[in-house]
This record gives C-alpha cells, structure tokens and sequence, in this order.
C-alpha cells in the first residue's frame, strides 16, 4: 500500500533525512529552510527519530558540527540557505578537502546586500567551487527521493564528499505538494549503516587535517576533482537505483525534456523549470521546435549529457538565476565552457533571470526562445548575458 | 630527591614534531595527555599546535586528532561528542587543545555555543598571548603593554594598551561544571587539574600559560623560569573553580614585583627600560595587584 | 607512494623525522652527579629524555637543544656544550 500523502515541502525532506537514520542532526535557523528543522526537531521531541540534536549558535557551527560527527563516524545533517550557506564555505572546503561525507539541504534565497528573502541560486550557485556535489530539485516529490539518494552518494567510498540537496525557497519549502513515501524498510535496504574506512578511533589513532606542502597539495585537490568526475557514473548508478525503488524516473544527471529535435533548448536548473516546461509544451503546439534541459546534478558538472541533450539544436539558452558579477550566469559559463567552439555546435546565450524571486513565467520564457531565435538568424557573434524583465530605468 | 620510576607507558605525544626550541606548549600537550591517557579524541584549530604537529605524513598523536579549520574547534569537538553519544561510545572522551588566538577570538562565539549547550568537552586553551604561528600578532590574550608585531611599541604607541580578556571568568560565567587555570611551570598542578576535569561530565575549560621562547623573546632555556615567574608575580593567577565557586588558589610564597617577570622579555623591554614612562611599569604592576587581591594569592 | 584520502594519516609519524639536526648545542649529562629525580625527562618539550635502566639518557635524533633539561636539573648534572657540526 503506497504511502502517499499531501505535505509541506519542508516536511517532505525531513521525513527523508529521518528516513535515513542520522545519528547528529545541526540546527540553525533562516528563513526559508527553518521549517525543515523544526520538522526534524518535533520528531526528536516525540521519540520519533533518535538523533543528536545539536542547536548550534550558527551555521558555521552547523557545517562544523555535522564535519566532527562525520569524522568521528556517524551519519550527519544540517540545512541552510542564502547568507548561513555562505557562512558555511570555509567549512565545506575544509570538508570536502578532508572527505568527510554528509548531506546538507541547500535552500535557495537570494544573497545580501540588498537583503531579500526570495529565491534565486546565488547561494548555492557561490558555493559551486568547493568540492561539494549539488543536485537541484524541481519538487518536493524530487526533494524527498533525492535525499534519501545524497545520504547514498555522500557515503559512497569512491566519492566519500559532502551532498548538498538544492531546493527553492518558499515555492517548494513551503507549499503544499502530493509526497510518494518509501516504507522504512525499503529505505533501510537502500541505504545501509554508514561505516567509513577511516574515522575517528582510539584503536587506531590517525590524523586529520594535515598542511600538505607544494609537492603533494595539487594532488589531494585533484583527488576531489577525480572523486567528482569519476563518480558521475556511481551518481547515475545511484538515481538507477532510486528509479528502480521509486517508479520515478527524473532523466539521471540531467533531464532532458523534449530535446530530440529541439533546435531552441532551453537550460534550467530547480522549479524554475516546472514554469519552463509547461511554455515549451505551448510553444511545442505552435509548432516551434523548443526543448528543455534540466540540469539536476550540477557538480559534478554533467558534460556528456549536456553534449549528448544539444546535438542537433541552434541555439541553447540558459536561464540563470545567479549571476557571477562583472561576467556571466554560472551555469552559462559552464555550458559555453563545452560548448563554444565546438564545430557544428550550437550557439550558446546566457540570461539572467529570476534573481531575488523575480517571475519566471511563460511569457518569459516566450521572449527568451524569441530573441534565441532572433539572435540565431542575425548571424551576429553571441551577445552578453541579458538580464531579464529588468527595469533600467530605475537604474541610476 | 627520590628516584622516579621508569616511564611505563610510550608517550602520547611523541617526538620528531615541528614546535621550536623550548616551546611551553609541546611540553603541556605531552603532559596533557599523560593526565587524559588514551581513551581521548583530540581537536585542535588552526595555529602553533596544528602547524608543529602536521606537516603531511609526520604525526605525533598517537590519539585520534582532527584539525579543521580556525574559528570551529568548540563545534567540531561537539560534534565529536555528538556522534559518540550516538554511537554509544561515550567511555572515549573529547578533549579540545586550541590556542589564544583560536579560543579568545576567532572561535569565541564557537566556544560560547559549546558551553551553552552543555557539551562534553573540556576545551585547552594553550595561551601563549598572541598569534604564535604567525609571527606574534595581537590577541585578546596578549597582556597589558606588551609588544606584538600588530601592536608595536613606538613612539606614537606603546603595545597593548588594553587588559587581557577574562576568559576563564566569561567561561564560568557560562555556569560550566569546572574552570581552571594551570602553568606548564607548575606540571603536576597541570596534570592534577586536567585530571579532576576527566572525571566531570560537561564543558570543562583550563587554561594554561605556555611561555613562547620565540616570540616573548627569551633563551629558549627559560621557558619554565618565566612561567614561575609569571605565576609569582600575581599576572598568571592559578585557581580553580569548581560549579562557579573558587575552590582552590595557587598561594604566592612571596610577592615578585612584575618587573622581574617583564625583564626576561624582549616583548616588555620598552615597559621596563629606564627610559620609559614609569606609568607603564605601574600599569602592568596594577594588574598583578588586582590579580593579587581578586584571587586572594597573599597569605 | 600514493597519497592518503583526504590527507589523513597515521598517529606517531613523526618518529620518522628526527629534529636532532636542529641543534646548536647538546647537553650531556654527568650520570656521576645525577641524583635520577626525572625531571629532565619530565621538562623536555620534545620527549627526548630516556630512562634506561638506572640512567636518564638524551635521544639526540631529536633532541633539539633547548636547554630546559640543564636549567631545571637539580643536581646541576647536566652541561650545555656547543654542538659538533
């Protein structure tokens, strides 16, 4: 009998992670991810998931608590968003560096100064450098089943790196959506008891955190880098798996959504794309050839699906919601990084949108595959990114 | 004096680490760990310790020992202590061994978290008066009028014009179990306190003197010399508090003036040259005093 | 040699560098005039002071001179004298 129930976002990912039976839970509280672990700490209170409940004095101490559980071998979690995700970013490189696994819910709000509260992926997007691998989810349906995933992939020996699960704020923490569960059991033989290789053990005293000289520094960083890369195909292997269990089929690293004969494709990343589909299936019965591609996993960064999605198309435009200032989107920097150049590739154009919760809707998503169209024809060399729906006017 | 028996046991905290000549605080850590024995999980942040103790592949912690990063020591250890809980693993203890610079300052808000909470930590603060690892650079530890690289003496300026931070008495204020203040001079007294916190249950914090040789600027011989003398003079008060009530105090035979101690140190010399303005000296001495009086050291 | 995931490595390594060659001076100790109270083997920063048999004797692979040891010894039995290169 399927467990299906209609629950907050929120709820949905701590049911997850308690699904996953973590033994140290770090709470620090931001809007819009608070729900999240004040779900988990009414679990604790009522006997129903037998954690470490650690109420930190900030997210630094979050990050560093859950590193110190890690290390000393048993499963952890924390959740954050916008400004205490970046307070994390000296912890996460240490983490990452060190190879302590945990899953860490990276919910996405728009970064100071100004302060705003709404989503975009800043955030997140800021910490793309640091060795931890980041999935973005479109639903909490997707968030649920790619928690229970993290844990796995965090854990694996061959990856042995923090998972940071990147969700949108308030469009998926706070509403309300139709959640699928797994029985407990199912869950249990998914994702076995977490024993790691090296931990902290009085039998067997050994050193963390050692300074490596120039000699053997670029080595370790590669380390992380293979790590990351080799383990794509365990990360396939991985959401095969959640496939298997679930029913639920999201593409792997990548959802390529109408694609084949594309000649606009569209990149996406979080719930932005649900808006962006359903302008594609419009724009699809008025005949134009448009498709989108998901990206879910976003580090390690999906070259092959991405090279394999594009084939065929013209142009390919990025909606970012982020913005590396003084240059481009990142996930445009990353897309033009494999594909300008390429002979007989697409044009690829970057755009701006979104940021501090601005709408993306269909007429949107109308005007971007327009102008991609447009820009295509002129024959001109691709422009700048293009900041969306901006009002310069107001702009001194 | 009576013959000491062979060493029974191969130390904890072996030799072939990185510390300078005469560095008080390798000395403390040996004997820390002799107090604590093995059944220690040890985290240390960022600075002098980190750095002596691991360099790539040369380790001398036979314990389990995680450096992270600077600010995080307290939160790391509570994460430490988290998962032994979890893990029902609670007979191995966590013992956190951080400098001045990683305790008074930068992981100040990550050490008032852990006391809050009511962690089973006890946190070592090692304090030397400054960043070590960085060549001797201000810190909330560093004593009135002395001399670091960020707060020079000059013509315009004089050092350390502030008091040191009161850690030991911001801790208790916490309402922890056990504070206590020790001397690598004073080593059994060292190995007593560390001792007693071993059998509390909470967040403990000691705090103990370790003369830097390299940055205080003495012959590296002295290093216990000047710690005797800093206890001596009133300026390194060692007490112990049990629940927030003193319940021991380290009585002065006789009181040094503090010239004694500051004349040891090339970091003070601009406190104690004849030429200097005399204020100084009687500022320093006014520290010693308060000290004297507060803790009842006298008699 | 590979390097270790995540860096980590084995307590007790440090054995393997001897910082004996840091040293100015080396101090000897007259086992004539010493009284075996311990405290050169209890003061040494570096662990470099053995007990062997009735003896105390320095580990000059990684003595490194310091000079606590002769400061601290009560039976001022040990003598600082200028390293050989």
């Amino acid at each position: 009998m399927a467990d299906v129930r209609v629950v907050e976002g929120s709820e949905a990912v701590a049911l997850a992670v308690k699904a996953c039976r973590p033994h140290v839970i770090a709470a620090y509280p931001i809007s819009p991810q608070t729900h999240i672990v004040e779900a988990l700490a009414r679990m604790v209170a009522d006997g129903d998931l037998k954690a470490e409940y650690v109420r930190v004095e900030s997210e630094f101490s979050a990050a560093s608590v859950v590193s110190g559980a890690s290390a000393a071998g048993s499963r952890s979690y924390t959740a954050s968003a916008s400004q205490g995700l970046l307070l994390m970013t000296e912890v996460l490189y240490a983490s990452a560096g060190m190879r302590l696994p945990f899953v860490i819910t990276g919910v996405n709000r728009s970064i100071s100064a100004p302060i705003n509260i709404q989503v975009d992926h800043q955030d997140t997007i800021s910490l793309r450098d640091t060795g931890v691998i980041q999935l973005y989810v479109e639903s909490a349906q997707e968030a649920y089943d790619m928690h229970l995933a993290a844990f796995k992939i965090a854990e694996a020996p061959s990856i042995m790196l923090p998972v940071m699960v990147c969700m949108d704020g308030w469009v998926l923490t706070h509403s309300y959506e139709r959640v699928e569960f797994l029985d407990q059991k199912a869950v249990d033989r998914f994702l076995p008891l977490f024993r790691p290789e090296n931990y902290l053990d009085t039998a067997n005293p050994k050193t963390w955190g050692s300074y490596a000289e120039g000699d053997v520094l670029m080595e370790f960083k590669y380390a992380i880098h293979k790590a990351m890369s080799e383990g794509k195909s365990c990360i396939r292997k991985i959401m095969a798996e959640m496939t298997s269990l679930t029913g639920r089929d999201y593409g792997g690293l990548v959802e390529a959504y109408r694609t084949g004969d594309a000649e606009v494709i569209l990149v996406a990343m979080g719930s932005m794309a649900g808006t962006v589909k359903d302008a594609v299936d419009v724009l699809r019965q008025e005949g134009k050839k448009v498709g989108l591609l998901r990206i879910r996993c976003y580090r390690p960064f999906p070259y092959e699906e991405l090279l394999a999605a594009v084939r065929g198309a013209k142009v390919v435009a990025v909606l970012d919601a982020n913005v590396s200032m003084g240059s481009e989107g990142a996930v445009g920097l990353d897309v033009k990084s494999r594909l300008n150049g390429r002979p007989g590739g697409p044009m690829v154009i970057d755009f701006i949108a979104g940021l501090g919760g601005r709408e993306v809707n269909s007429t949107t998503v109308r005007a971007v595959v327009d102008r991609a169209e447009r820009l295509f024809s002129s024959g001109a060399p691709p422009p700048e990114a293009e900041w969306l729906d901006l009002n310069p006017a107001i702009v001194p | 004096m009576p013959k000491k028996p062979a060493r029974k046991t191969e130390s904890l905290f072996v030799s072939g680490h990185r510390a300078c000549h005469g560095c008080g605080l390798a000395l403390a850590v040996r004997h820390i760990l002799e107090a604590t024995g093995s059944n220690v999980i040890v985290v240390s942040p960022t600075g002098c310790l980190e750095t002596f103790t691991s360099p790539y592949g040369y380790s001398p912690w036979r314990v389990p020992w995680i450096h992270h990063v600077f600010e995080n020591a307290p939160a790391i250890a509570s994460g430490v202590a988290a998962a032994l809980k979890a893990q029902s693993r609670e007979s191995t203890r966590v013992v956190a061994i951080g400098g001045d610079g990683a305790t008074f300052d930068i992981g100040f808000g990550s050490l008032s978290g852990m006391l809050e909470r009511g962690d089973d930590v006890l946190y070592i603060c090692a304090d030397n008066g400054a960043y070590m690892n960085t060549g001797g650079q201000r810190s909330g530890a560093t004593p009135l009028g002395a001399a670091t690289t960020t707060h020079p003496a000059g013509k315009a300026s004089w050092g350390k014009t502030e008091r040191k931070k009161d850690l030991p008495e911001i801790v208790a204020a916490h309402g922890v179990p056990y504070v206590a203040t020790a001397s690598v001079a004073y080593l059994g007294d060292l190995k007593q306190k560390v001792r007693k916190a071993m059998t509390l249950h909470g967040p403990r914090y000691i705090q103990i003197d370790t003369p830097c040789p390299s940055v205080w600027n003495f012959p590296s011989h002295l290093t216990l010399e000047v710690g005797r003398l800093g206890v001596n003079c009133g300026l390194v008060p060692l007490f112990e508090m049990l629940n927030g009530k003193i319940t021991k105090v380290k009585k002065l035979r006789s009181k040094v003036p503090v010239i004694e101690y500051l004349k040891q140190q090339k970091r003070f010399q601009h406190v104690v040259a004849t030429d200097a303005p005399k204020e100084r000296l009687m500022a320093v001495q006014e520290q010693a005093d308060r000290n004297i009086e507060k803790y009842k050291l006298m008699g | 040699m590979k390097i270790t995931p995540g860096a980590v490595v084995k307590g007790g390594t440090s054995l393997n560098y001897k910082t004996g060659n840091w040293r100015d001076q080396r101090p000897e100790i007259d086992a004539e005039s010493c009284k075996q109270c311990g405290i050169c083997q209890e003061v040494c920063p570096d662990d470099a002071v053995r007990q062997v048999a009735d003896r105390y004797e320095i580990d000059y692979d990684f003595c490194k001179g310091c000079g606590i040891c002769a400061h601290e010894c009560t039976a001022e039995a040990i003598r600082m004298k200028n390293e050989e290169k």
